[in-house]
């Protein structure tokens, strides 16, 4: 061992010793070095991108779709196309966008605002986000050869099962489902072991803020409701198809309804995974912008707590129509109706924190409001379409697009931007444009008004959903128009978006470390962080560190400035337990998620995959797993053998 | 910020908009008691939606502009108190109106579901890609009959549909009449509804069930009891043989190209069930399932090239010379 | 403190190309509504025996739809609408009629062959449905019935139909024919 990795003096580090630490962690350069990155805020921030990128595609998608339907016989998609693009729309939307972007910026802040210098398990994020960017290629490079998937997001059998989904289409779907859950498993691990035992010390239980309970809470439901999407879609629809099994034909005793069962446990509560985390910015944002710590803190966190159980018990609200026992339905009646209340809840205590403070208008804090107002509308058609009768004459029309879109964009996609103005000093050093923002905030709101809203009358007026064309007679003409008029507002809304992040990559001010004045741990470093994150990791002694820590405040010495060293702490208390090592830069996990590509791209294709592709990936994971001569974790924090 | 607001005050009066529109469709214009119930619901909701809604914006609009004109925050042990009797009071509210929607929720569902009665006039529909199959169930066979795309009820009694699925997952819809019901292959769906008026109902399918989804409607048509018994009675009867010689060629066409093939005249040696039963193609008021009125230029068109106007239905382009076109449909136009 | 240079952006670059390049078309996936693809005439010149003087005269790129995955599927679904399946069985097992899904082709496996023989007719209980069945769904029969027995790519195949299974096609052994 060389002197410059002897015992580390007890004491803040001297420069020497933070040429060390800079060292340690700087990544490799090039694109070999980006090619092994394992740095969590390398992954997340592509991640982001990617994500965001899907999102343009998406939102492409959504505008050819509102093109074609302007009018009534137009002809700009046949069926085919049509069907395939609005197939595209809701999967890039909700597999390669919604879930994604959600979990990417979590892994970004949630080491930060914990206080620890990475995730736990940097290697296993590297492949979760491998097989993410495999699976969204795959998919989109499927698309561009004509064989995108047709049969919905959802893929209704026996629509999308053997006989009446030819092709490879909806194989490409069910692959690229599975390439999505494994990221979005990895992430969620990763997600709740980082939250759990690597909190900086302090930092207990009640003292955790609530963007990381909220992440936090949706890692547990991709736990719990992924599983069932990749049983249903991996396994058995993949198998009805490509090998002849019969879950889903009812002449040999199968059942079309179980495809509805198991794709609803997940899909209910896969928009609560993107809404619970955009519930969790707005809750970081409000104290900031208001100026004045959250009111009901303990109210918030149960509620996210509660909404993420019931979450799992309202899935046959999408099955209404299906035939299902009454009084089973009335169940999923009651407990919708019931979610409505944790919603309230946050609803009331953010509202009641801006009335209390001090609001400050600049754009995060608009983003907010938008959210508040549209997400109650949707939240309104939400509890309407609870209603069994009601949700008999809505189901499958645009009353359910014109929800959907309210609480999708309105209570998701809202305060995603709202966390992107805020949070974007810290990533990049630079901030956005404020006139830009307000300007992008304003356009954005009377474009998703002027799109979504029309569309709860033409559901009442009959029309239904995923139709190519309509005829003149039924009247639907004006309001799809108007409808579309207000698409091509949010398109302008979001080139502005774009032009406001080019622009201010550029030549935007710069942050420095808190340009906000936020309460959060990720305002005690630079931006963007050092890959280290903190010089030395903060001691938590309340729930607003920032605001309320006094000068001179203790923070951890004693961790090697010459190994990537994280600190392990208890769950309830974080109470300092053990010192993790952990690994350099790999390429093991691009490896391995090459031969995952392999495994389920070109099992579609021919069985042998499933042979080729483990065989292929046994060599990457021994490298991985080769265990190194020292132990990972050390006991003493001061000792070292000589 | 006067936006939320004016979209509300736009709400009430727009969605009686939705009445106006194609009358035909429309989910709050009833025409029977089942569509009535569900009608007096969805105002409930909207109302009281539409209030929850305004009133939550309106204390958000509050906070931000007493927060706006704050000096000081508003903080301390009382403050958090009084804070938290307001905000138990608005859960208390949400929690009332809640209950109250539940349990309206539950008494219309009971009602809808207490619709059934043994002698209602029951009607088998088949959904397929992308065509209605009718069929009256009689417990007389030789009551029953079959036809398509287009349900003729008396009004004033209570039918019971049956629906079934030959491929993939339909949805059986009236909004005028009654809620959707899905057609699920391996189950037999069914509810109930009754027109207390007479008027012509249109339906669609509301379960995406492939490329011809967007035109797979149907017509659902009260008539009076008497003018009821008198269409029955017509649907019973089989097609009358060809009047002229050109309705003979017409025959000739019909049974010996293409259509013999997939679609059944009762009375002559057409039978196959694939597609539309034609044995009175000329009694109904659309073609191609609500795509196109019933008129000689459109089945003229229909018959001539079908993907044009449906691309992607099972119907192949039928070439055929002038003449031999203008006897079919002469043949054809005989179906009453 | 130095920064990974240009990869994300390349990769940016890379995926927004992806986005707008041409759609190159799958032709296995191409759905044709309105018409027979180019290669399929209406009745094709049709050998009824490898032995010939001179070259072969038959248009190399007959048959139209072998390799079009729809419409071998389109051709599964007429082969129970049309009643194929009344003398062949489900999945082409032989019953009245002769079995499909061998290798054993009475008038010839070729695509105008086979096109030929549910047209014409044949001895013993063909019928011929000439004038019955509309020219695109003839060749989406003839890919479907050729499917069934192996002559066409594996991944056009059909897969099993969601009604009750009486008859298994073997798919797994199946001699391929010896073509010339």
């Amino acid at each position: 061992m060389s002197s410059t990795e002897a015992r580390v003096p007890a004491g803040l580090l001297n420069p020497a010793e933070r040429e060390l630490m800079e060292r340690t962690w700087r990544p490799r350069g090039g694109v070999w070095g980006w090619l092994i990155a394992t740095d969590h805020k390398s992954i997340a921030k592509r991640y982001i991108i990617t994500a965001f990128v899907f999102f343009l595609l998406g939102g492409i998608e959504a505008f050819l779709i509102r093109l074609q339907l302007a009018r009534p016989e137009n002809h700009l998609l046949d069926p085919d196309q049509y069907n395939q693009i609005f197939t595209m729309h809701g999967t890039t939307m909700m597999f390669l966008f919604g879930v994604p972007i959600q979990l990417a910026v979590a892994l970004y802040l949630v080491p930060l605002m914990v206080g620890t210098r990475n995730v736990a398990f940097p290697r296993l994020n590297a492949l979760g986000y491998w097989t993410y960017l495999i699976g969204g290629l795959f998919l989109y490079v499927s698309f561009f050869l004509n064989t995108g998937p047709d049969a919905g997001w959802f893929a209704y059998v026996p629509l999308s099962g053997p006989q009446f989904g030819a092709g490879k289409r909806v194989d490409v779907w069910a692959q690229m489902v599975t390439f999505t859950e494994i990221a979005a498993l990895t992430a969620a691990v990763e997600i709740i072991v980082t939250v759990l035992k690597q909190r900086a010390p302090g930092m207990s239980l009640n003292r955790i803020p609530i963007y990381v309970w909220s992440v936090l809470v949706t890692s547990f439901l991709v736990l719990f409701a992924m599983p069932s999407v990749a049983l249903a879609s991996t396994a058995m629809l993949a198998m009805d198809r490509l090998v002849g099994t019969h879950f889903f034909n009812p002449a040999e005793g199968g059942d079309p309804l179980l495809w509805q069962h198991l794709f609803w446990f997940f899909g209910h509560p896969e928009v609560y995974i993107m809404f619970l985390p955009a519930t969790g910015y707005v809750s970081g944002i409000i104290p900031v912008f208001a100026r004045r710590k959250m009111v009901g803190h303990t109210a918030l966190v149960l509620s996210l707590v509660a909404t993420g159980f019931v979450s799992f018990g309202l899935w046959v609200h999408h099955m209404f129509t299906t035939g299902l026992p009454q009084l089973g339905q009335s169940f999923f009646t009651g407990a919708s109706l019931m979610i409505a209340i944790p919603s309230g809840v946050q609803i009331f205590c953010w509202i009641a924190t801006l009335w209390a403070g001090r609001p400050k208008f600049d754009t995060p804090l608009l983003f907010v409001i938008g959210f508040i107002v549209l997400f109650v509308c949707g939240g309104i058609t939400g509890v309407m379409i609870a209603s069994v009768p009601f949700d008999q004459q809505a189901h499958d029309t645009y009353f359910i697009v014109a929800h959907l879109h309210y609480v999708q964009v309105g209570a998701f996609v809202f305060p995603l931007f709202a966390a992107f103005y805020y949070w974007f000093p810290k990533l990049t050093g630079r901030m956005l444009s404020e006139r830009m923002g307000k300007w992008n905030f304003w356009l954005f709101f009377v474009g998703v008004n002027v799109t979504f809203f029309p569309q709860h009358f033409l559901g009442l007026m009959g029309m239904t959903r995923r139709v190519y064309t309509y005829l003149p007679e039924t009247g639907w003409g004006p309001l799809n128009l108007l409808s579309t008029v207000g698409a091509g507002i949010i398109a302008a809304s979001v080139v502005l978006f774009l032009a406001n992040v080019v622009r201010s990559l550029a030549a935007g001010l710069p942050a420095g470390n808190d340009p906000w004045g936020g309460h959060t741990l990720e305002w005690d470093t630079a931006s963007p962080p050092p890959p280290y994150n903190f010089a030395h990791i903060p001691v938590v002694d309340g729930l607003y560190p920032l605001w309320e820590r006094a000068p001179g405040a203790p923070v951890v010495t004693g961790m090697a400035a010459g190994k990537r060293q994280v600190l392990v702490t208890s769950v309830m208390d974080a109470e300092p337990e053990s010192i993790y090592e952990h690994p350099a830069p790999s390429v093991w996990p691009l490896i391995v998620a090459l031969a995952i590509g392999v495994t389920f791209i070109f099992g579609i294709f021919t069985p042998w995959a499933f042979l080729i592709g483990p065989a292929l990936m046994f060599t990457p994971l021994v490298m991985w797993f080769w265990p190194k001569r020292k132990e990972p974790h050390e006991r003493s924090f001061a000792e070292e053998p000589a | 910020m006067r936006r939320p607001s004016a979209l509300l005050a736009a709400l009430l009066p727009a969605l009686a908009l939705a009445a106006c529109g194609h009358r035909d469709l429309s989910a709050v214009d009833p025409a029977g008691p089942q569509a009535a119930r569900i009608a007096d619901l969805t105002w409930y909701l909207t109302i009281v939606g539409s209030a929850v809604f305004v009133v939550t914006v309106a204390f958000l609009l509050y906070a931000l502009w007493r927060g706006h004109r704050r000096v000081e925050n508003y903080s301390g042990e009382a403050a958090e108190r009084h804070i938290h009797r307001w905000i138990y009071g608005a859960i208390g509210v949400t929690t009332l109106i809640l209950l109250v929607t539940l349990i309206y929720n539950f008494t219309t569902g009971r009602a809808l579901a207490n619709f059934a009665e043994p002698d209602a006039l029951t009607i088998r529909v088949t959904g397929h890609q992308w065509w209605w199959q009718v069929q009256y169930v009689d417990p007389v066979p030789s009551n029953r009959f079959e036809t398509a795309n287009e349900i003729h009820v008396p009004v004033g009694r209570r039918v019971r549909i049956e629906v079934q699925a030959a491929d993939v997952i339909h949805s059986f819809w009236v909004p005028n009449l009654h809620g959707k019901v899905d057609l699920i292959p391996g189950y037999t769906n069914t509810t109930y509804f009754r027109a207390d008026r007479a008027g012509v109902y249109h339906g669609r399918c509301a379960e995406f069930c492939g490329y011809q989804h967007a035109r797979m409607d149907f017509l659902v048509i009260a008539d009076p009891p008497a003018q009821f018994a008198a269409w029955y009675r017509n649907q019973l009867r089989s097609a009358p043989p060809p009047a002229d010689s050109v309705q003979q060629v017409g025959q000739q066409v019909f049974l010996s190209t293409r259509c013999a093939m997939c679609h059944a005249v009762r009375g002559t040696d057409a039978g196959s069930h694939v597609g539309p039963d034609l044995t009175h193609l000329a009694s109904r008021g659309t073609l191609a399932a609500g795509t196109l009125p019933n008129l000689r230029g459109s089945l003229g068109g229909w018959v001539l090239d079908p993907q044009s106007i449906k691309p992607g239905a099972y119907m192949p382009p039928n070439p055929l010379k002038p003449d031999e076109l203008h006897a079919l449909l002469s043949y054809l136009e005989s179906l009453k | 403190m130095k920064r990974t240079p240009a990869p994300p952006h390349l990769r940016t670059l890379a995926i927004l190309a992806l986005a707008v390049v041409p759609a190159a078309g799958c032709k296995s996936e191409q759905r044709s509504f309105n018409e027979t693809p180019p290669g399929a005439t209406a009745f094709p010149a049709v050998q009824t025996t490898d032995i010939q003087a001179g070259p072969k005269t038959v248009d190399p790129s007959r048959g139209a739809y072998q390799e079009n995955r729809w419409a071998v599927s389109q051709g599964s679904t007429l082969y129970e609408q049309f009643n194929c399946a009344g003398c062949h069985s489900p999945g082409g097992g032989g019953g009245m009629g002769p079995p499909l899904n061998d290798a054993e082709w009475i008038y010839g496996s070729d695509p105008e062959n086979v096109y030929a023989t549910i047209v014409e007719g044949r001895p013993n209980g063909m019928p011929s449905f000439r004038g019955r069945i509309s020219n695109p769904q003839l060749w989406q029969l003839v890919a479907y019935v050729r499917s069934i027995s192996g002559l066409t790519p594996k991944d056009t195949w059909s897969p099993r139909n969601d009604h009750m299974q009486e008859a298994r096609p073997n798919r797994a052994a199946r001699p391929q024919p010896q073509l010339p």
